[in-house]
């Protein structure tokens, strides 16, 4: 009973992470068309600022709960002007040819992950963090890291945040339009370019935030991380449905449940089951679960 | 004029012809190649270059001639690489009967993904058949029924190969074999896309809807492009794999699909040889980087530029990025100037696609 609560909590925190990565890619490709292969790189530079502030404030070894909140700020702020650069810079001038928009991201992920590697070299580093959140408590027999309750709450304050952003707001308004009919709120008269741009540096915010605690969570980082976690990301959108935040949310349960229940009982039939459950969706519903008809 | 026309098309055969010669002539040419060109070394350099110019052809054929985005290639070639492995050593068949294997498994493999992945359209096809090729990364890196020998890979076994193919000695006859292979599949592929068929995989990549209106089914033809490119690719895996001598979890890895477009963009996408040759700079690049990095001219230089030297893919995500933002044809497009159609807005559906007459601006 408590492997499987264990199992269960563990596999909802990591549903937590792919959902920050998720979140950020459905929108941008809701709105703009792009499926966004820098998303990864975002989450990587998350990560390394997260661990970097870090090692400025308390040093390689040990994190203060203090330079571990400021670490989540940093690693937030990095993932949006990253992305709002990347946006402004390279993406602007190929809006007239989504297969080039497309290559160019993948371009991007590809130089931004690796200028990792040239800064901080190759190899993996330990990521530090407050005692008490790599402590674990025991729920109902079964001892949990505190750090898959506090990514799994982060989680949920995204998704009830993005949610009240696209529904109360009116910039939601018009990145919800947007998506629906690009060129209709266009000839409404609504500057769409800065909706794309505010669009991607909110999905880089969220990457930077899931990759320190994406970091938190597997307790080392590497030039490697975001390319590795963004592939099933990118399940989650699409099983999620592109451009749906709720149905990203719902998919990224699953797939987390599925691979962490999967790969417990066998070394390889969590990432196998993952794998099928997007083809079997993608035949069943091939606009996912929660998405629009194209 | 004409006189000129018959000058470019000695070009090619001058190329091939100095191509096959490689491996007798004992030139040096410093800087670019260590020692003789006619090296093992080297020779390898150039033959690994040729097989993956095969799989970056075979992508081609997919991607730039019928305009579909897919990121499962790299599915076909593990199977060209691995198949003849797992036959040869684990089940101790013959060379040929391992082949013939490969060949058949990779058909049956790719029609059945084509037909289920087909289902989908634009990204979402791109997905499925990247989720496709993950599962056989996942069969290959994890070991499942201990086949593949997981991270670790397999290696061929010497015994079963003829003896003319084992040996750094026999270096050249692996090149000259690759090499063969390599211009009877572009002969195919040229054959392909000068064809009807091929023709009509070009409607389908400016306009598949138009395809659609003029009354035949795109489906067939999308199908046909899938598999034929997914075969091309085993037999470049396969080719690889006798140059390696040896299969590594790399070869089914999204990250080998990514490598081949990087090579197409490179060479440019609208053309044969493009590909061909985006993949052999590719790979010259990537070895001889390191090999740059680690020598005496980098080591004087700070270590802003040093760092970065030692980081193939780094140059290459930033070569890649420039080279989409300047010359999206690549170098097939820098040497053909304005002959070469450019690649469709189309993503094979996902993205409306423009009327005929706006692929111009693309042009510019």
């Amino acid at each position: 009973m408590s492997t499987i609560i264990l199992l269960t909590l563990t596999g909802l925190a990591l549903a937590a992470m792919y959902f920050l990565l998720a979140a950020g890619l459905s929108l941008i490709f809701g709105l703009m068309d792009v499926l966004n292969f820098a998303h990864g790189a975002f989450f990587t530079w998350g990560a390394y600022a997260a661990w970097w502030t870090i090692v400025q404030i308390s040093g390689e070894f040990r994190a203060t709960t203090s330079a571990f909140l400021l670490a989540l700020v940093v690693a937030t702020v990095a993932g949006a002007l990253l992305a709002a650069a990347v946006e402004v810079g390279l993406l602007r001038p190929l809006y007239q040819r989504p297969i080039y928009q497309v290559l160019i991201t993948l371009g991007i992920g590809l130089a931004l992950s690796q200028l990792t590697a040239v800064i901080w070299r190759p190899d993996a580093r330990t990521f530090p963090q407050p005692r008490w959140l790599a402590d674990t408590s025991t729920v109902f027999g079964a001892r949990v890291p505190n750090n898959r309750f506090l990514l799994i709450l982060a989680a949920l304050a995204v998704l009830a945040g993005m949610l009240l952003f696209l529904r109360k707001t009116r910039y939601g308004l018009i990145v919800r339009a947007g998506a629906e009919n690009r060129e209709m709120v266009q000839a409404l008269g609504i500057d769409v370019d800065r909706a794309f741009t505010l669009v991607f540096a909110l999905g880089g915010a969220l990457a930077g935030l899931g990759g320190a605690f994406g970091a938190a969570y597997f307790g080392s980082i590497d030039p490697q991380f975001g390319s590795v976690n963004l592939i099933f990301a990118f399940i989650v959108v699409v099983i999620g449905g592109l451009g749906s935040v709720t149905g990203s949310a719902l998919a990224a349960v699953v797939i987390g449940l599925a691979q962490q229940f999967g790969n417990y009982y066998t070394t390889w039939a969590g990432d196998f089951v993952v794998v099928l459950l997007l083809a079997v969706v993608l035949l069943i519903r091939p606009n996912g679960l929660l998405g629009r008809l194209r | 004029m004409n006189q000129g026309r018959r000058w470019r098309a000695l070009w090619p055969v001058a190329i091939l012809v100095a191509m096959l010669l490689v491996p007798r002539l004992d030139l040096r040419i410093p800087v670019l190649f260590d020692g003789p060109i006619n090296s093992p070394g080297n020779l390898q350099l150039l033959a690994v270059g040729f097989a993956l110019g095969l799989a970056a052809l075979s992508y081609n054929l997919l991607f730039g001639f019928t305009g579909v985005l897919s990121f499962g290639h790299a599915l076909f070639f593990g199977a060209g690489v691995y198949l003849p492995t797992i036959a040869m050593r684990q089940w101790e068949w013959a060379l040929g009967v391992g082949i013939a294997f490969a060949l058949l498994g990779s058909l049956v493999l790719a029609t059945a993904v084509g037909l289920l992945a087909f289902r989908t359209h634009g990204v979402y096809f791109a997905m499925v058949t990247l989720a496709f090729a993950q599962a056989g990364a996942v069969i290959v890196g994890k070991n499942v029924g201990g086949l593949t020998g997981g991270e670790e890979g397999l290696s061929l076994p010497f015994r079963r190969l003829p003896k003319w193919m084992v040996g750094v000695v026999n270096t050249d006859h692996l090149y000259w074999l690759t090499l063969a292979t390599l211009i009877v599949v572009y002969l195919v592929a040229l054959r392909l896309v000068t064809s009807p068929t091929g023709r009509i995989w070009q409607g389908i990549r400016e306009n598949e809807r138009r395809v659609e209106m003029l009354g035949l089914r795109p489906f067939p033809f999308k199908l046909l492009a899938f598999v034929i490119s997914g075969l091309l690719a085993t037999v470049a895996g396969i080719v690889y794999l006798f140059l390696v001598g040896g299969a590594t979890p790399r070869s089914v890895s999204a990250e080998f699909t990514v490598t081949l477009l990087l090579m197409v963009i490179i060479g440019g996408s609208g053309s044969l040889w493009g590909p061909v040759a985006g993949a052999l700079l590719y790979h010259y690049l990537n070895v001889r980087l390191t090999v740059w990095a680690g020598s005496d001219l980098v080591a004087d230089l700070p270590a802003l530029f040093r760092q970065p030297l030692r980081d193939p893919l780094f140059i290459f995500g930033i070569i890649f990025v420039l080279l989409v933002l300047f010359f999206p044809r690549g170098l097939a497009g820098a040497f053909a100037g304005r002959r070469l159609r450019p690649l469709g807005r189309s993503l094979g559906g996902a993205v409306p696609a423009a009327p005929m007459g706006r692929s111009e601006e693309l042009d510019r």
